[in-house]
């Protein structure tokens, strides 16, 4: 598939599934970003077809209801007041079920529900962003670089949440930079370069049981593969 | 579903500065028009210049500024269980809002203040579509160009082609070819400008006498009659609903 | 002895009185029941008073000096036969009457009331209806023609006549006359010393008044509307037009006052509302035009070329599309102290009149005028543009067309 210009990803063959974390790694244009918001619809493919729970998302938009996203930066329009972001995902999902409103008290989000967008930093418009991802307790949730602009302690807050929701036998796909992350968080990984899959592996394999850190065995496992 | 997605959009635009400030600036140009202009039907003409300049002007930039800084959220919307085409919409229609409401309450209210008369009604009327109008085109700008300079570009290209080169265009067919019948012509071709459109709808209210001093009279009959009324009307209605039509086209398949 | 002849004088008047003293009364049960056996029967001083009824009569010819008087507008229907009445004599003087069906003629000029070659007679309180011709005098002065209502059917111009026909008369007073439904209301051909006050002129097929080749006219406090063409004035001198009204004479050759040929004449209070132009003027000159006022006019004033020495004083100027047109690059008329709606001129010194002179011709009215189909791009960007870039630097507008001392606000007249 193409986007923009150039063609981002190519002749991806990919099968993933529930109740694990996926780490989505690679260097920085390899396809990492384009791939998750391709399951999200932002992307549209010239050809291919993703499945969801056997479904192609193309016929609708309604998985997206079992769909959590977080994107690396997100900007909500100044005037808008963080209440106002949370009634508008309540209306669109009109009569939803319960809320996991874990997040919600943990960041502290009511001490700022009735300021505007305008008025917030970057860290606390992501963990705006987190609490809505996790709110509706979807099956996949797909995280770029989730913790990149947010402060340690909710980075902590974050990865806590993830490992709860993986028990719960639900996918989380994340796209990260940081290779230390991952080996807490991943249970299989997922190495993207030049918009091909280079590696699609359980943690554990690629490990082998050598005991090294993730990042090693991973240049390890690259360096077998004949193009590197 | 679009209509709470558009209902939360107006909020944050009404909260707007811009918006403010316009509808402030149209309100002081009004009151000091109608106040020192001292008769109500020059006062609605003066009015009607300016708006066609300034309505126009001011929805294709800030339209498509609005669109561009809006990409985010967009963006963010497109990962809700929401149909594209009801973003895009609930974005049009909560922009064009907005700035109606500007327009009503800077132009609208001084001029129904002053005395509501059938020509004041036509210059709020025609304000009115004006905006969505322009506002279409702002969007149908935004989702061409992912490079907002572009963007921003191509709007005032559009505003200039519109207001000024459009007219001239006419002006020199009128000029070259006055030997021959042009006159129905010269009707389809001013169709094809909706600020002409609108700019004519208020002549045949303030200017009819002088309308009715060219031969045949045949921009005031047309233009006059109920046909010419509803053919003005549908060609506003289309300068709505093809710049939508193509950009909700577009925007289906645009990747964010 | 000018006492004993004022002594004579005024015995012959009484005496005269007593003389004409006889009325002829005729109604369907009289003794006359005819008009046309009346008048036969009458002598001059004679009067000859009809009862409301309908006579089928026509052809009624006054060789005497009498007068018919209508009592309740009996109805004299001419049946499309021929034409009413013809004076011949002095001081005939006809009133009360309803006149209704005149038949059209295309060799003779057929009419409820024609007065051929006499002096002094009134025509006063008629109704005309269905007329070709309704007044029609020739070679008569000196008459009065008063509250008579005119209503003819005119179709085309070939077909029809006019309303109030003078051809080679002086001294003719028309007063409140109302005249509509005819090619011109009012018509004046080589007439002198006319006044014409009070009169209602409207949907004429072609003019509300046509005056030709007639010197000397006054008309004042007369009203024009919805006329074919509006009002024309043409070949002659020193007419006196004051306090008219003309309305809504809209087309392309429409105009509320067309001046064609005039010399020294003046056009004073008049209001123009609603003409296509309100006054064209061709071949003018030493015509004074001041305290007018100019409203909602397609365009106010077309003064073409050939016009000169005219001066334009003391006018407001209101709500027109354009206020002055010309053809023309030169100007050889006057404006001054006119009240121009569209000026935006200041007044530093406060003394009512604007510090900077004002144009009143644009450079768009010019190209409207060659070119008409531009007219659609009224009040657009392009034309604002052309417009202001000319009045700051004129090339073509007339240099000498402006108004040096324009009024701050409207003029009120008294």
């Amino acid at each position: 598939m193409s986007y923009g210009k150039f063609k981002a990803l190519k002749g991806i063959d990919l099968k993933i599934e529930k109740g694990q974390v996926a780490a989505l790694m690679g260097p920085n244009g390899s396809g990492k970003s384009t791939l998750l918001k391709s399951i999200l619809g932002l992307v549209i493919p010239e050809s291919g077809k993703i499945l969801i729970s056997g479904t192609d998302i193309k016929d609708g938009y309604l998985y997206r209801n079992n769909v959590g996203y977080m994107p690396q930066i997100a900007n909500y329009p100044e005037n808008l007041k963080v209440r106002e972001l949370f009634d508008i995902v309540k209306d669109i999902r009109n009569g939803f079920k319960k809320t996991d409103e874990e997040l919600i008290e943990k960041f502290k989000i009511h001490e700022i529900s009735e300021k505007y967008f305008g008025q917030l930093s970057g860290g606390y418009k992501q963990r705006v962003t987190a609490s809505i991802a996790f709110l509706f307790d979807p099956e996949i949730l797909i995280l770029d670089e989730p913790t990149a602009s947010l402060d340690p302690l909710s980075t902590e807050i974050i990865k806590t949440k993830i490992l709860e929701t993986k028990k719960k036998d639900k996918l989380i796909i994340i796209s990260s930079h940081i290779i230390s992350e991952m080996d807490e968080l991943a249970g299989r990984i997922i190495y993207l370069l030049d918009g091909s899959v280079k590696l699609n592996l359980p943690v554990k394999d690629i490990k082998n049981g050598s005991g090294e850190r993730l990042g090693k065995a991973i240049t390890r496992v690259l360096s077998k593969s004949p193009k590197i | 579903m679009d209509k709470k997605i558009f209902k939360y959009i107006l909020f944050d635009l009404l909260r707007n500065k811009f918006i403010l400030i316009y509808s402030i600036i149209l309100m002081v140009m009004s009151f000091s028009i109608i106040y020192i202009g001292h008769d109500s039907s020059k006062a609605v003409i003066t009015i009607l210049n300016l708006i066609l300049f300034i309505i126009p002007l001011i929805c294709l930039i800030f339209g498509t500024i609005h669109f561009y800084n809006s990409r985010e959220f967009i963006q963010f919307l497109l990962t809700q269980p929401v149909n594209r085409k009801n973003i895009f919409r609930a974005e049009y229609l909560a922009l064009s809002v907005s700035l109606s409401l500007g327009f009503l309450i800077g132009v609208g209210f001084p001029v129904m203040l002053y005395g509501l008369s059938l020509s004041g009604l036509y210059l709020i009327v025609t304000g009115i579509s004006l905006t969505f109008i322009f506002t279409a085109l702002a969007f149908l700008s935004s989702v061409l160009n992912k490079d907002k300079v572009k963007g921003i570009g191509l709007s005032i290209i559009i505003w200039l082609y519109l207001t000024i080169i459009f007219d001239g265009l006419v002006f020199l067919v009128i000029y070259f070819f006055n030997d021959y019948p042009i006159d129905r012509f010269i009707i389809i071709l001013t169709s094809l400008n909706p600020i002409d459109l609108g700019r004519i709808l208020m002549l045949l209210q303030v200017d009819v006498s002088a309308l009715m001093g060219f031969t045949g009279a045949t921009f005031q009959k047309f233009f006059g009659s109920i046909l010419g009324k509803a053919v003005s009307i549908l060609f506003m209605l289309l300068w709505i609903i093809l710049p939508l039509f193509i950009s909700v086209r577009i925007f289906k398949k645009t990747n964010f | 002895m000018t006492a004993k002849i004022s002594y004579i004088f005024l015995f012959l008047i009484f005496f005269y009185d007593v003389a004409s003293g006889r009325d002829i009364i005729v109604c369907k049960n009289c003794e006359t029941v005819s008009i046309k056996d009346a008048i036969r029967q009458s002598i001059d001083g004679d009067r000859i008073i009809i009862k409301k009824d309908i006579y089928n009569e026509n052809n009624l010819v006054i060789d005497k000096q009498i007068e018919i008087i209508g009592e309740d507008h009996p109805v004299i229907d001419l049946e499309y036969k021929y034409q009413g009445f013809l004076i011949q004599k002095d001081h005939v003087k006809i009133t009360g009457l309803e006149i209704r069906n005149i038949s059209v003629n295309y060799m003779e000029d057929l009419s409820a009331i024609k007065i051929d070659n006499s002096d002094h007679c009134v025509i006063e309180n008629n109704i005309l209806k269905d007329t070709f011709f309704a007044i029609y005098l020739a070679k008569a002065n000196f008459c009065l023609i008063k509250n008579n209502k005119i209503s003819g059917q005119a179709k085309t111009e070939t077909s029809s006549g006019n309303g109030v026909h003078l051809w080679k008369c002086t001294n003719i007073n028309l007063e409140y006359n109302e005249a509509e439904g005819h090619r011109d209301g009012f018509y004046f051909e080589f007439v002198t010393k006319g006044t014409m006050t009070g009169n209602y002129s409207h949907n004429n097929l072609r003019y509300g008044l046509h005056f030709m080749f007639s010197d000397s006219n006054v008309y004042r406090d007369n009203l024009f509307r919805e006329n074919g063409a509006g009002v024309a004035v043409m070949y002659s001198r020193n007419i006196e037009m004051t306090d008219n009204k003309f309305e809504d004479n809209w087309g392309p050759a429409s105009y509320g006052l067309l001046l064609k040929d005039i010399t020294r004449s003046l056009v004073k209070g008049n209001l123009f509302y609603k003409n296509t132009t309100g006054i064209y003027m061709e071949g003018s000159d030493q015509i004074n035009v001041e305290n007018n006022e100019f409203n909602s006019n397609g365009w106010a004033t077309k003064i073409l070329g050939n016009c000169m020495d005219n001066k334009f004083t003391q006018n407001n100027y209101l709500n027109n599309t354009f206020d002055v047109s010309s053809n023309s690059s030169k100007n050889a008329n006057f404006y001054s102290g006119n009240y121009w709606d569209k000026y935006d001129g200041y007044d530093l010194d406060k003394n009512g009149t604007g510090d900077v002179p004002y144009r009143p011709v644009s450079l768009y009215s010019m190209i409207v005028d060659k070119v008409p189909e531009s007219i659609i791009l009224l009040r657009s960007f392009i034309v604002e543009l052309i417009d202001v870039t000319e009045k700051a630097m004129p090339v073509i507008i007339p240099e000498t067309l402006i108004d040096e001392s324009p009024e701050m606000n409207k003029i009120k007249f008294n």
